[in-house]
């Protein structure tokens, strides 16, 4: 095989990784952990005990602006920006012209300014479509010398809350600037496992103090991608790449809910008229949960089957949930063949496995509320 | 007990009364991290050396566990299906997948021994 490592960025974390024992693999360009010597299984479940940090530092972070700064990200994106408060932050799509998704991505208003967070993968697509979109006067500011670290689970807020109570007021998706441990930081209530925790923008110079302070907080453990991965999927949560891409709508991909009421009558966002179109007339498939019988997972691009039938759809994310203790998928089906309780088949390997259409989450989100 | 043989694919052999019993390595269990399914092959079937088999399903991904030798496969380890983390756990004896009758028994002779194995594990290192 051969040995890409040279051409790998690496985040403000990667010494730290390696000293933690982390088995790097190549991700959206970078060396990442997919896991440390506990394991992905033991990762995963000390999350949804106690507290497990991730480096997150691959993603894109930047900030917006200048007057009229969410009136122009609005150009980019369905969501509704202009309706977001101080101190508040929000899941949204940016949509391309056509109606398919671009990045999925968080927004915070930050008062003075907008603050993003798009995906490793796509942050090359995305800034220079924001950027194209600005009038003069608005202007983005990428910010590649921050760092992004997650910790997650119900003991996270009360680990990090120790070096700044303040984190413990903030609500579910409220955002604050903090000094914590020294380090001034960015904190929002927020993350992509289900459970309650933090995402955490650090200068990226102190990002491994600051890792190292969070570490050594009681309940605290290291997690790598492949934890995760099981926790978003778990938790019902979107991968950009698997399960929404520039072909797939917001509708399709069930996502409608971040589509601001106010600009489902103003229709002035890319791909508005697909999306008017299909929330008026539903679509030819849908985004869904689907709960393989048995114990085998089905994985990305199992082909999807009515019971004893033709091929409806396909699964986009599938694998084993530790906390569920057994195999989860989502996966787009045909309209029909997407309500809850809906038997399928799964080609795996040639054989069907029987399954049937499951709400999501499969493990219960657990937010501070 | 027999010597142990190893495939470049991180299976291991071992014969044993005329019939070679299968597994896979702990460097393979440690490398695929914690198991969750296995797919083992039906009993009777003719396997040729090199064959995909089973497969074994961690957390992150499927793996493909191969015959290393020609032969019929008599018998496969059916706890496995209950508790899958034996894999993880005892990968050269609980662990087991499968037992093959060799076509030809000389075969696993011409696998690589234990010194063998671990030298190839470090160059792929």
């Amino acid at each position: 095989m051969a040995d890409t490592s040279d051409s790998l960025l690496e985040t403000p974390l990667a010494a730290l990784h390696r000293a933690l024992g982390g088995r790097m693999v190549p991700f959206a360009g970078y060396a990442m952990p997919v896991q440390y010597p506990a394991g992905i299984m033991a990762e995963h479940l000390h999350c949804r005990a106690a507290a497990a940090l991730f480096d997150v530092s691959h993603m894109g972070q930047a900030e917006i602006v200048g007057e009229g700064a969410a009136a122009a990200l609005e150009r980019v994106t369905p969501a509704d920006v202009q309706g977001l408060k101080p101190g508040r932050q929000r899941y949204g799509l940016l949509t391309t012209e056509s109606g398919g998704i671009l990045d999925d991505f968080m927004v915070a208003n930050l008062g003075d300014r907008l603050f993003l967070v798009v995906n490793a993968s796509r942050k090359h697509v995305d800034l220079p479509a924001i950027e194209a979109a600005l009038p003069a006067g608005v202007t983005l500011r990428p910010l590649p010398d921050r760092a992004l670290i997650a910790l997650q689970g119900p003991q996270a807020v009360a680990a990090i809350a120790t070096l700044a109570p303040g984190i413990a007021a903030l609500s579910f998706m409220g955002v604050g600037a903090f000094e914590i441990a020294g380090v001034p930081a960015l904190v929002s209530r927020s993350g992509y496992t289900g459970e309650d925790g933090v995402e955490v923008s650090v200068p990226a110079e102190k990002a491994e103090a600051f890792a190292r302070a969070l570490l050594a907080l009681p309940g605290v453990q290291p997690a790598g991608l492949g934890a995760r991965d099981s926790l978003r999927l778990e938790a019902g949560l979107c991968l950009y790449g698997n399960d929404i891409d520039e072909t797939t709508s917001p509708v399709e991909a069930a996502l409608t809910w971040t589509i601001g009421k106010r600009r489902r009558t103003e229709w002035n966002f890319p791909g508005a008229e697909r999306v008017r179109e299909e929330l008026a007339s539903g679509t030819k498939r849908l985004r869904v949960g689907i709960r393989p019988e048995g114990r085998q997972p089905a994985r990305g691009h199992t082909p999807v089957h009515a019971p004893g039938g033709a091929a409806i759809g396909e699964i986009t994310s599938g694998g084993f949930g530790p906390s569920l203790n057994g195999p989860m998928a989502m996966g787009y089906v045909a309209r029909e063949h997407a309500a809850d309780g809906t038997p399928l088949e799964l080609m795996v390997r040639g054989k069907a496995i029987p399954a049937r259409v499951a709400p999501m989450p499969f493990v219960p989100h657990r937010y501070a509320r | 007990m027999s010597e142990t043989r190893f495939t470049r694919d991180h299976e291991w052999v071992r014969l044993e009364g005329g019939i070679a019993t299968v597994g896979i390595t702990d460097h393979a269990q440690n490398a695929l991290g914690d198991v969750v399914f296995v797919d083992l092959p039906e009993v009777g079937r003719e396997v040729s050396a090199g064959e995909a088999v089973a497969v074994v399903e961690s957390v992150k991904a499927a793996s493909d566990v191969y015959a290393p030798i020609a032969g019929r496969i008599v018998e496969v380890n059916a706890g496995l299906a209950e508790n899958p983390g034996t894999i993880n756990a005892a990968p050269t004896t609980d662990g087991w997948f499968f037992r093959i009758e060799p076509a030809d028994a000389a075969e696993i002779a011409g696998l690589m021994d234990e010194a063998a194995y671990a030298a190839f594990v470090d160059s792929q290192a």
